[in-house]
């Protein structure tokens, strides 16, 4: 067909093709770099990489007003919010490093592919030297695996599930939040106390790796006392109508409902499962229950009076009266106008640790940072005294155990704290949820 | 004398495509899109786009199912990377195979019928294909988390090669380069030049001869007793092929496939690529995947403060007036601006950017030549379906 005759002219435009095409990588190898986007300039990038459409938008738009928040105290703006009540003081409102913080945001769609190509947006363009954010498991475990790749540090926003630190976990990631394995541990013995032992649980669940593992923890922990599973369902994520999957709960003869949804999800399926009329049943002589293992203020306000009564975990509530909460409820207040979310509070605090880090190690060099952070205690970031374990790089702290309110005072104070589990019973060793964390990477 | 020019022409396309692909780097950099990854989106989708527009381009069937093809790559070559090898080749031509196998069994059913009736079908088994690996083929895909490469993972011709990765997780890498960054792209950008050079060769062959023709009337082809069904088919293959091979190289620049490639949002995506660049052009395609990407990647990264920033030179009122105007199209609005686009691409354009083009370069040639609205008659593409 076609005939690729070489001829001068073509030969010479070939030549200059290559010779474009070679001389242009060169052009961005910038000098020998001794890690990945190490800062040069004035500024350091951070990397804010929330979901911003779909089921969790709500948690990420709080995440991301944290995270503004958490730039203008680093850069002595706003009152310092948790800075002044944080154990640590290398932080001292000049930035990080004498170096001003400055940050780019992206939307995760809570897809693990538009997460990736945000990251990497923000890593191979934007120069961020550390990305963090979520709100999904899935995501921060598809994103903690790209920042170990690219030799960026990954601080994780809300993800609950074990995987994050434990199956899949990676050197360059480090998690705050709780985890299922915690609420499970903290949230089984209220229950067992509320409803009683030898109770028949039908499981709705999340389809993805925060579902499989909340329903695995809540098994493992409600199991000793007599708690046996009826039927555990798979729910797609965003489904927006449950009905459909509420519906057999009725005939299943099971007397408890523990609803694995979060954010949209969860605010769908708990007033449906409400309207259905489960919780005025009375099934085997007993009243019928709903539990939400993980609960969160914004998810409360989304599901209005159906909340009334639920038990459920949490890693943080505006409510609580110690001074850092305090403080960071003021300032997030008075430039918002309305309080904080959990998942607010959990990403203010990655990113003070991951600032305070870079300033007692002196560098944002992964592993030196990375090595700040591990077995760092702390306190006064609104949990009481807190570790950052080395050997699986999560935060242990008390647990939160509430009960939505029956008579809120107002429309933001939805949720009663009914027990703080101390951290030593919801502690477990590090090899119990398997995975291995590898060396860190530092990148080019 | 015409065929000759048709094939210098084309040697200069083609040589003019390659050019572009290999200073890509510098190319985009102006617009910000310079950058490995989105480079990389560029080619791989690309290659999509090039592959959907042989069947919907040449045979005018318009599937809405591709999607499944291109994720059907991506956990053909992740699974090979898990089992076999972290070399891309392996991936890659088990990632072509199971495209086209897939297709062939897909297109075999659904091309019994035409028009709207096999658009649906192709949706409804790329919709099962979707919910398969979103949660019944868990075991297999790992559903919404993804499919993701792990320290333990055999890699059975890796050992036998002695290739050790010690104790970080392997990246893919073409005998010892790896495939992330500058590198990935080049590998996609060469296979993409690649893959246009064999979709010049079917545009311009007596095979795709035949299927423009069962793109003008396939009653007309049957009555004259020539059965068109081998050569539809064989259409959709070739492009479902083109799709797996997509879906291998996302997996080869980025080792992890997940259930929502395979969505039918996705599927949409590339219809509208190519409707967007121009159906039935050789460049089209590619350039509507391109703008596409763009969109996607750029304008929903814009915020407030890069707004703020950028209205800077307007006094402060009217300042955060203007940021909020455009804080609609973008970020999270980027949906909006690209049907904005596409409505209007549709409404005047019905060629797609390549009819635009058409139209300047005509506007400029015909000052200066006066045949020119004859040739501008004859290169005008076929409006979209």
């Amino acid at each position: 067909m076609t005939d690729f005759k070489v001829n001068r002219r073509g030969l010479m435009k070939g030549a200059a093709a290559v010779g474009v095409g070679l001389s242009a990588p060169q052009f961005f190898v910038s000098g020998a770099n001794a890690y990945t986007n190490e800062p040069t300039g004035g500024s350091v990038t951070l990397g804010f990489n929330v979901p911003q459409t779909r089921a969790y938008a709500d948690e990420g738009a709080d995440e991301l007003r944290a995270y503004e928040l958490a730039v203008e105290h680093l850069n002595g703006g706003g009152d310092g919010g948790m800075l002044n009540t944080f154990s640590s003081k290398a932080l001292t409102g000049n930035g990080v490093l004498g170096k001003k913080v400055e940050y780019v945001t992206g939307d995760t769609q809570t897809l693990s592919d538009a997460a990736r190509a945000s990251a990497k947006r923000m890593i191979e363009k934007d120069g961020a030297v550390m990305i963090t954010g979520g709100s999904s498991s899935g995501v921060a475990i598809a994103v903690q695996g790209l920042c170990q790749d690219a030799g960026v540090i990954f601080m994780a926003g809300l993800t609950h599930s074990n995987d994050t630190t434990g199956k899949d976990k990676r050197a360059n990631g480090f998690r705050h939040f709780f985890n299922t394995e915690m609420t499970g541990a903290a949230l089984a013995p209220v229950l067992k106390n509320a409803f009683g032992e030898d109770r028949r649980v039908y499981h709705l669940t999340s389809d993805y790796t925060w579902g499989w593992s909340q329903e695995g923890s809540i098994q493992k922990y409600t199991e000793p006392f007599g708690w046996e599973t009826a039927a555990a369902v798979r729910t797609p994520v965003g489904a927006g109508d449950f009905s459909q999957y509420i519906t057999p709960v009725l005939n299943s003869g099971a007397d408890v409902l523990v609803l694995n949804h979060y954010g949209k999800d969860m605010v769908n399926s708990l007033p449906q499962a409400v309207q259905f009329g489960l919780r005025d049943k009375q099934v085997n002589g007993k009243n019928f229950e709903i539990v939400v293992p993980l609960f969160s203020r914004l998810m409360a306000q989304g599901a209005g009076d159906a909340i009334k009564g639920i038990f459920g975990s949490t890693n943080w509530n505006w409510s609580l009266q110690d001074e850092g909460s305090k403080a960071f409820v003021k300032s997030f207040g008075q430039k918002y106008g309305i309080p904080p979310s959990q998942a607010a509070h959990t990403c203010y605090c990655q990113t003070i640790l991951y600032a305070d880090a870079a300033e007692r190690a002196g560098t944002f060099r992964p592993s030196e940072l990375g090595k700040a952070l591990e077995d760092f205690s702390f306190d006064g970031l609104g949990n009481g005294p807190t570790d950052y374990r080395g050997s699986d790089h999560q935060c242990f702290k008390d647990v939160l155990v509430v009960k939505g309110k029956e008579e809120p005072a107002s429309q933001h104070d939805l949720l009663e704290v009914v027990e703080v589990t101390p951290r030593a019973q919801v502690e477990y060793p590090a090899d119990l949820l398997g995975g291995e964390l590898g060396p860190y990477n530092d990148g080019a | 004398m015409i065929s000759i020019l048709k094939k210098r022409s084309d040697i200069i396309l083609l040589l003019v495509f390659a050019a572009v692909v290999a200073s890509g780097p510098v190319l985009f950099q102006p617009i910000g899109a310079g950058y490995p990854d989105l480079l990389q989106k560029f080619a791989i989708f690309g290659i999509f786009a090039i592959g959907f527009n042989i069947l919907f381009g040449l045979t005018g069937y318009l599937s809405f199912g591709h999607a499944a093809f291109l994720g059907v790559g991506s956990y053909t070559a992740v699974w090979t990377f898990k089992l076999l090898s972290m070399n891309p080749i392996p991936a890659l031509i088990l990632a072509v195979i199971a495209g086209g196998l897939f297709s062939l069994l897909i297109g075999w059913v659904s091309m019994r019928r035409s028009g709207i009736y096999f658009s649906i079908l192709t949706l409804a088994f790329a919709q099962m294909s979707y919910n398969l690996a979103y949660s019944v083929l868990t075991p297999i895909t790992n559903g919404e988390t993804g499919l993701q490469l792990a320290q333990s993972d055999p890699r059975v011709l890796d050992v036998a090669f002695g290739r050790d990765y010690g104790a970080v997780l392997p990246t893919p890498d073409l005998f010892g380069i790896n495939l992330s960054g500058y590198p990935g792209y080049y590998f996609c950008g060469a296979l993409l030049i690649v893959c246009f050079y064999i979709s010049i060769r079917i545009f311009r062959s007596p095979f795709g001869m035949m299927l423009r023709a069962v793109k003008s009337n396939q009653n007309r082809m049957n009555y004259t007793g020539l059965n068109t069904r081998p050569y539809a088919l064989a259409a959709f293959v070739i492009s479902g092929m083109f799709a797996g091979l997509a879906g291998g190289l996302l997996a080869v620049t980025d080792p992890l496939a997940g259930a929502e490639r395979m969505q039918w949002t996705a599927s949409g995506e590339i219809v509208l690529m190519t409707i967007l660049g121009g159906s039935g052009t050789l460049l089209g395609p590619v350039i509507g995947a391109g703008v596409i990407k763009y969109f996607e990647n750029i304008f929903s990264a814009f915020n407030e403060n890069i707004l703020l920033n950028m209205f800077s030179f307007f006094p402060e009122p009217l300042q955060h007036a203007a940021a909020w105007v455009a804080g609609l199209f973008v970020g999270e609005g980027w949906h909006l601006t690209l049907g904005a686009l596409f409505m209007i691409i549709v409404i005047f354009l019905p060629g797609g950017l390549m009819e635009g083009a058409h139209k300047i370069i005509n506007l400029f040639r015909r000052k200066t030549d006066s045949d020119g609205p004859q040739k501008s008659a004859d290169s005008a593409p076929a409006p979209a379906e």
